[in-house]
């Protein structure tokens, strides 16, 4: 097995043997299932609209709680040291910490399928945004994630970590509700790197290149950059 | 491949301004136990950090197994087992997970996987221990882990810092002899301030001092080196003050320094430093006689590791 899937291995172990994955995973239900059935009794209206539109909110908490100790407590309590002196590169550590991590999200929103089921036995249940919104959910989840594990590289204090990999998802999120009052020659610019934006595109039921390539791109360079500052120890 | 297990030449660290690890050199070959000395803060733990590949060197190169330890630097992560120092173990594992893990780091195969992990369990005094946590272990059965976990792939290279840290007596005893064991075949190299240990492990001794190589020789060689020696004299007091007694032994030719120690009730001790290199027992005992002094005690203690690491680290810390 690859080293990154035996790191990956070990943290969800981490994650489920301590309270912290219970705690996120209930958490996290509760919020959306009152947003949900809320809707549905309030309203009248089975759909998962509104638990989708939540979720660009819900994620900013979620990801640097899930996320911030992956490589700061590492560093803090030295096991850093051990790990990363066995035979292993170092983006196979933070693609590693990045996967745990996924697998915690991913639990978490696989209990959110009985909102999709509910809907279902209720009505019919409008396939394309349904699927289209959780892709689009893994992706934006991904990319939330990827920025609180760079976070979580950046420095030795889960705290800090947490503060910043927040401050980061939330000038994102930002940008989104921002384009109409930026000059209007960088609106395009603001409007794409909003993360919510895309969000939407993809859970209308439109998965387009663009938007598939914005939350690889995030990923991608989060994960580098939180490569990168493991590998300063040796240049520094 | 060649016996040189480890070529370190020019080996340079700096932190920010401050140089840890001051142009380093030295060799060790296959079978060898090396001892790293040095007080704290002499660049020991650095030195083991840059042949582990935890951190580059500013300048200079080291090889370990052959390999570049910069530019090659996962071909020497698979054949070094490295103790960091203090152990960093995650807390949250139990003995045999963290076990289990660490073989799986390395690409063990699952097969060979339990009955290694037994084997080295029973070797570092692991079994009553596998299934607790390592947060819930003392500090003597954590660093057994982290020597496990060390020895687990069977590396060519062990590379401990401080192993013997936090252990009681008994556990060192058994610790020591395991590394003599293990150094019969393999290389080690193992960082300590507790001079005992150097004596009854190493074969060969490098100290560093203020991140320079100041000695570097097999403890008889470095114990040689030193002239001199001290003595220690025990007199029956019957009447005779103990400052008469110290002035005539200090003014035996040869004596550089005499002074009076605690004794038992009833006899004067002293310690004696010789400055020349000529034996002073005769002198001594024959000033007893003419005294009429009753000598309980004479013995010459041979120049020590101790006072070896002393003069050559203080010295060090006075020039710098």
């Amino acid at each position: 097995m690859s080293p990154a899937l035996v790191i990956s291995r070990r943290e969800l172990r981490t994650y489920f043997n301590s309270p912290v994955a219970y705690i996120v995973v209930t958490v996290f239900t509760i919020i959306t299932g009152y947003l949900f059935f809320t809707q549905l009794f309030m309203e009248q209206q089975a759909e998962l609209r509104g638990f989708f539109g939540s979720m660009p909110l819900l994620f900013m908490f979620l990801a640097p709680a899930i996320t911030m100790r992956l490589l700061a407590d590492e560093k803090a309590s030295g096991t850093l040291e051990l790990l990363i002196t066995m035979p292993v590169r170092d983006w196979e550590v933070v693609v590693g910490k990045f996967l745990a991590a996924m697998g915690l999200l991913c639990a978490a929103l696989g209990l959110t399928l009985v909102f999709a089921i509910t809907v279902r036995t209720l009505g019919p249940l409008d396939r394309g945004p349904a699927i289209g919104g959780y892709v689009g959910l893994l992706l934006m989840g991904g990319a939330y994630v990827a920025i609180g594990v760079m976070c979580s590289a950046f420095t030795r204090n889960s705290i800090v970590s947490f503060i910043v990999a927040f401050a980061i998802s939330f000038a994102l999120f930002l940008f989104g509700h921002v384009v109409q009052f930026v000059p209007q020659k960088i609106q395009p610019l603001v409007a794409f790197l909003s993360i919510s934006s895309h969000f939407e595109n993809i859970s209308r039921g439109v998965i387009d290149s663009r938007d598939v390539i914005y939350y690889l791109s995030v990923i991608g360079v989060s994960l580098l950059l939180a490569t990168l500052s493991l590998e300063s120890r040796r240049w520094r | 491949m060649s016996d040189l297990m480890i070529e370190v030449e020019g080996l340079t660290k700096n932190y920010g301004t401050f140089r840890a690890v001051d142009k380093v050199s030295f060799n060790v070959r296959r079978g060898e136990v090396l001892g790293f000395l040095g007080p704290n803060g002499a660049g020991k733990s650095t030195t083991m950090k840059i042949l582990t590949c935890f951190l580059a060197p500013t300048a200079g190169r080291a090889v370990v197994a052959g390999h570049d330890v910069f530019d090659d630097s996962l071909q020497v992560r698979r054949r070094v087992g490295y103790l960091p120092e203090d152990t960093p173990i995650y807390r949250d594992m139990t003995v045999v997970e963290f076990l289990q893990f660490a073989a799986a780091m390395r690409g063990m195969e699952r097969d060979k996987l339990e009955g290694r992990i037994k084997e080295i369990g029973q070797r570092c005094g692991l079994g009553d221990v596998a299934g607790k946590l390592v947060g819930e272990l003392s500090k003597g059965y954590r660093q057994r882990v982290g020597l496990a976990q060390a020895m687990l792939h069977d590396p060519d290279i062990l590379i401990l810092d401080e192993p013997t840290s936090g252990l009681d007596p008994n556990q060192i005893v058994e610790i020591r002899s395991l590394i003599k064991e293990i150094g019969r075949e393999k290389t080690v190299i193992l960082s300590t301030h507790i001079l005992p240990e150097v004596q009854a492990t190493c074969s060969r001794v490098v100290i560093i001092s203020g991140g320079k190589l100041v000695a570097d020789g097999t403890p008889n060689e470095l114990r040689a080196r030193e002239r001199g020696g001290r003595y220690r004299v025990v007199v029956e007091s019957n009447g005779v003050p103990k400052d008469a007694i110290r002035d005539r032994l200090a003014s035996l030719a040869g004596v550089a320094r005499c002074e009076a120690i605690s004794g038992e009730d009833g006899s004067h001790a002293f310690a004696i430093d010789a400055g020349g290199a000529s034996d002073l027992r005769k002198p001594i005992f024959r000033a007893a006689v003419d005294n009429r002094w009753t000598l309980l005690e004479l013995a010459r203690e041979s120049a020590s590791l101790e006072d070896v690491f002393r003069n050559l680290t203080t010295g060090e810390e006075g020039k710098s």
